[in-house]
């Protein structure tokens, strides 16, 4: 190396004095940072420099810190600017005064990489400000204010977060954060798998925060892109990319259905979702116009041509069709610029390639190659004659790469710079093969399975819960299982019906009234279908009298349908076993008997009407018993499995709630109608505040409201004034007598109906 | 005679055939057999009628159809006068009295009662009974009934009687091809064949939407209507969102799909 100026060694050796360490690892190191640091920091920058190294020397954490500071600070500060090393100092500063120094080398190792996320002060200062505030809020303390152990997660936070960084926003990372903290805060086993992005709860969260155009957000418009545009039905399925990279490098599909990326952030200025129908539009045009070609006899340079050829035909032919589409790909396939790969020390074959397909749909391409102009131009016009299939432009393709043919193509570096098409999918619909392959025994091929192991129940659905806290949904909390209820002997309900006869007879009459009458007389009406004899008569009388007549003598039909959908919930925890003071039954059998009592009703009435049960043992078990359904009709089978209730476990009422109006929903009545008939407030054994739940229910009404879903609640707890409004507003009845449930249930139906 | 007047078609009313249906309804017409012309709304059933009573030079009495037309909104209804009542004839009485051919728009909104009273007149009878008056009325020799209904519905309640649709000859209606629907634009609205065609294209795509949140294809009617926008020298893209999109959907997903559409056709 070239030795220094002698006035620069001077001043080295200055530095060297002010930095005062006497670690010899600095030594080595010293020279060349002053010289990377002099290159980007002014010399004020330099003394703050040498100073914060100083402290960090001097904080009793070892050399390292300084070192990596000494190292680090240069390349990070080119990118942020040196003025941030201000919020820097202040954040090593409260790592240091907390118990979690470990840290501080971590943090100082991220720098650069952050920085690079970070591109403005502001943005870093919230970014430190998310970290200060994770370290203060998981640090804890035994005894009183002072914080004495330290944050299982800080290190795994700072490690991860210039990943983090790629892929959320700043205030997408705080509610990442906010919410591993609160929920992991008493866990330091599960905060570190948060952390460490590992808990798939985190991933959950990280997903819902992610920026760009989520697909499954926009499936639906998807569909009907295709469908509209395309003709094509097909499932759209998700792989993961982000974090830790994806296995799976373009879309694809095969006949599981089509794969695109989970997120596209915006390129080029088009927004993500048109990158989604740029990818469609390709994938759609290939299931049109494409057909496999055998690849065995191709080499791998000659299948690549083929690909990217039939992949510009393609576009083309899109474009053909839709004009309109001709900007979006145009914006979204690079333009190699012409002579930027050096065939001396790269392999140029795909920078050729893009270039000559962008050449194929960009008419303004502007690339002089005489090879590249003559087949450009050769293709657009068969094309254009409509007279090009997938195997000319195989043949194509094999004198394009035979007449432009470079030794340098097979060199190892190839030049990927602008050739990667982010729209295009990955081909292997375009390869049919001879042989399924080399090897001599096939070791994928997995002799068929016999289908003994069916499945015996159904997939649990997941729901998410509503955080209170952080008015935020847990996503994806819940398990739920839904089942049917086990049957026993329906003569029980029979019976039951038979010891309520009076009753039910008196219920049979007013429901009765209320049964829809379709044809209601409207009288007195100026305009109307008929004539009205009596009224018209008296006004003729008053005419031929003298008096004025009414003129209102028709009269007119209308029709008073009736259109409403009920779902019956029913609470079966353990506490409906009590049994009353007032009477040896308990209140699960008395909410049986008013069941049946009102089921019967509701038979004769003929609302289309469901009932199901639920009860949870943790919210990895919440069970959904169905008992009757609304294409079920009220027999045997319905009877039986209410004459079995069965109660057992807590109440997490939410999760029951949206599951059953995902089935009410799917009623085409006008008014919708979900009765909760429970005997306390929501609970369940693994969570400690009780809070949680009522809020998560309420939150439940508040979305089944949105859905147009009215809920009301019939509660048999005396006490339960200090809850249920909470939940339910004002749509509630409290039931002191529990003896009355069979009487009231019904008419409280009624009443709310009518 | 005047009264029928008021009724007959002056001008020819622009008709593309799709088929044979001209000498179909022709042949129908000569055995006064009664006709039911199914199809969504907006593809050219009111208009083949139209076109009809004009080719076989007959008036055209025409009624619209609705949950709330009762029968003697067809038959007649005594009206009150200061000396009694008097007896106004109905749309299809007054057809019946006259001749004319009747044509009984979106029959399927007429409550079902109501389109019982036409079944004397839609069999070898070929009479209509008004009991209100005691009367019984033998048809003009003239006298047809039309009835055309959109059986995209999909309703329960919105269907024909076995009864009620064994009594007629049928006419299957659709969306015509692009072809066809790109010359009917054009000729329509004097607009060229170029954008009539990029017209159609974007109904083509809406049509296949239909039944995954659109009730009903774009029509035929719609893009006339466009063409005309675009005629008045309205951005082919503004016409066609305004013409085209707002009126078939509150489907926000729908809507992003046929702007999109719209973008992708109008280069």
């Amino acid at each position: 190396m070239e030795a220094l100026p002698s006035n620069s060694s001077l001043e080295l050796h200055q530095l060297r004095e002010k930095l005062d360490s006497r670690f010899p690892q600095v030594d080595d190191v010293f020279e060349e940072c002053i010289k990377e640091a002099k290159a980007v920091l002014s010399p004020l920058g330099i003394e703050q420099y040498i100073e914060q190294a100083r402290f960090l020397g001097k904080m009793g954490r070892g050399v390292e810190p300084m070192i990596i500071f000494l190292q680090e600070w240069p390349q990070a500060a080119n990118i942020l600017g040196e003025k941030s090393l201000e919020c820097i100092k202040e954040t090593i500063h409260a790592i240091w005064k907390s118990p979690n120094g470990i840290a501080i080398t971590a943090f100082l190792e991220s720098l650069p990489a952050i920085s690079r996320r970070l591109p403005s002060e502001d943005l870093l200062k919230e970014y430190l400000a998310v970290t200060v505030d994770l370290m203060n809020r998981t640090s804890t303390s035994i005894h009183g204010i002072h914080k004495t152990y330290a944050s299982p997660s800080l290190v795994d936070f700072i490690q991860h977060s210039h990943q983090l960084l790629g892929v959320m926003s700043i205030s997408g990372i705080k509610k990442w954060v906010d919410y591993g903290v609160r929920n992991y805060h008493h866990h330091p086993e599960n905060q570190r798998a948060f952390f460490q992005l590992k808990s798939s709860d985190s991933k959950a969260v990280m997903q819902r925060e992610r920026s760009g155009t989520l697909l499954v957000d926009n499936t639906r418009k998807l569909d009907l892109y295709l469908l509209g545009l395309w003709n094509e039905t097909e499932l759209l399925v998700p792989y993961p990319t982000g974090i830790n990279g994806s296995l799976i490098h373009a879309p694809y599909y095969d006949h599981t259905g089509i794969r695109l990326p989970d997120v596209y952030e915006d390129l080029n200025e088009i927004p993500g979702i048109d990158r989604y129908r740029a990818t469609l539009a390709h994938m759609a045009g290939h299931r049109t116009w494409s057909t496999p070609i055998f690849a065995d006899n191709f080499s791998p340079l000659q299948r690549l041509a083929v690909e990217f050829i039939e992949d510009a035909r393609i576009d083309f032919l899109i474009i053909k069709q839709y004009p309109g589409l001709e900007k979006l790909l145009l914006s979204l396939h690079p333009k190699p610029f012409e002579g930027e790969c050096n065939p001396q020390s790269h392999s140029c074959i795909r920078h050729r390639l893009a270039m000559l397909s962008r050449a194929i749909i960009d008419i303004n391409h502007g690339y002089q190659d005489a090879e590249i102009q003559h087949y450009s131009e050769k293709i657009r016009t068969l094309l254009a004659k409509e007279d090009l299939s997938t195997q000319e432009v195989l043949n194509i393709a094999l004198s394009y790469v035979a007449k432009t043919r470079l030794q340098s193509d097979q060199l190892p570096q190839t030049y990927f710079k602008d050739t990667e098409i982010s729209y295009r999918d990955d081909n292997r619909h375009l390869w049919k093969f001879y042989e399924l392959s080399d090897d001599e025994e096939q070791f994928d091929l997995k002799p068929a399975t016999d289908s003994a192991e069916e499945i015996q129940a159904l997939p649990p659905r997941h729901y998410p819960e509503w955080d209170y806290t952080s008015q935020t949904y847990r996503p994806d909390w819940v398990s739920l299982y839904e089942g049917l209820h086990p049957a026993g002997d329906p003569r029980e309900i029979d019976q039951i019906l038979e010891k309520h006869s009076v009753l039910a007879k008196r219920l049979k009459r007013l429901f009765d009234l209320l049964k829809p009458q379709n044809q209601v007389r409207i009288r007195y009406q100026e305009e109307g279908d008929e004539l009205d004899l009596d009224v018209a008569l008296r006004s003729l009388i008053d005419l031929k009298s003298g008096n004025q007549p009414d003129l209102r003598i028709n009269m007119s039909h209308k029709t008073n349908g009736r259109s409403i959908a009920v779902m019956l919930l029913l609470d079966l925890s353990e506490s409906l076993n009590a049994k009353l003071e007032s009477s040896n039954q308990s209140i699960l059998e008395l909410s049986q008997e008013a069941v049946a009592l009102f089921a019967s009703s509701i038979d004769t009435l003929g609302d289309p009407f469901a009932i199901a049960g639920f009860h949870s043992n943790s919210r990895h078990d919440v069970n959904y018993l169905h008992i009757k359904g609304y294409s079920e009709s009220w027999n045997d089978d319905v009877k039986g499995r209410l004459a079995n209730l069965n109660a057992k476990h807590s109440t997490r009422m939410g999760a029951a709630m949206r599951h059953a109006a995902h089935y009410l929903n799917g009623q085409s009545a006008d008014k919708k109608l979900m009765i909760v008939l429970t005997d306390g407030e929501p609970s369940d054994i693994d969570v400690s505040d009780e809070n949680v739940l009522i809020q998560d229910a309420r939150q439940a009404v508040i979305e089944l409201d949105h859905m147009g879903i009215f809920t009301y609640c019939i509660n048999l707890d005396k006490n339960a004034d200090q809850y249920v409004g909470n939940i339910f507003g004002k749509q509630f009845t409290v039931i002191d007598h529990i003896e009355k449930l069979p009487e009231q249930l019904p008419r409280l139906f009624m009443a709310l109906t009518h | 005679m005047s009264e029928a007047q008021q009724y007959r078609i002056k001008t020819q009313p622009f008709y593309q055939p799709q088929a044979n249906e001209i000498a179909l309804y022709e042949a129908a017409y000569q055995a006064r057999l009664p006709v039911m012309l199914k199809g969504p709304t907006g593809c050219g059933k009111s208009r083949f009628v139209e076109y009809m009573a004009w080719k076989l030079n007959k008036p055209l009495i025409t009624v619209a159809c609705n949950e709330d037309m009762t029968a003697s909104d067809l038959l007649g209804r005594y009206l009150l006068e200061s000396n009694g009542t008097r007896w106004l004839d109905g749309p299809l009485t007054s057809a019946v009295r006259m001749g004319a051919i009747c044509y009984l728009d979106e029959v399927v909104e007429a409550r079902q009662d109501t389109t019982v009273v036409i079944h004397p007149l839609t069999d070898h009878r070929r009479q209509l009974p008004l009991d209100k008056r005691g009367e019984l009325i033998e048809a003009h020799p003239d006298f047809q009934l039309v009835i055309s209904y959109n059986p995209g519905y999909q309703s329960l309640m919105k269907d024909l009687k076995q009864s009620t649709k064994q009594r007629f000859v049928g006419f299957n209606f659709d969306y015509p091809t692009q072809d066809v629907e790109a010359n009917i634009i054009s000729s329509e609205t004097g607009i060229d064949l170029e954008t009539a065609q990029k017209l159609s294209q974007i109904a083509l795509v809406a049509r296949k939407l239909k039944g995954h949140g659109l009730d009903e294809g774009i029509s035929t009617r719609l893009l006339v209507y466009a063409a005309s926008l675009i005629k008045l020298g309205i951005n082919p893209r503004d016409a066609s969102l305004m013409a085209m999109v707002r009126p078939v959907t509150d489907d926000e997903d729908i809507g992003a799909t046929l702007e999109h559409a719209i973008d992708a056709i109008f280069a």
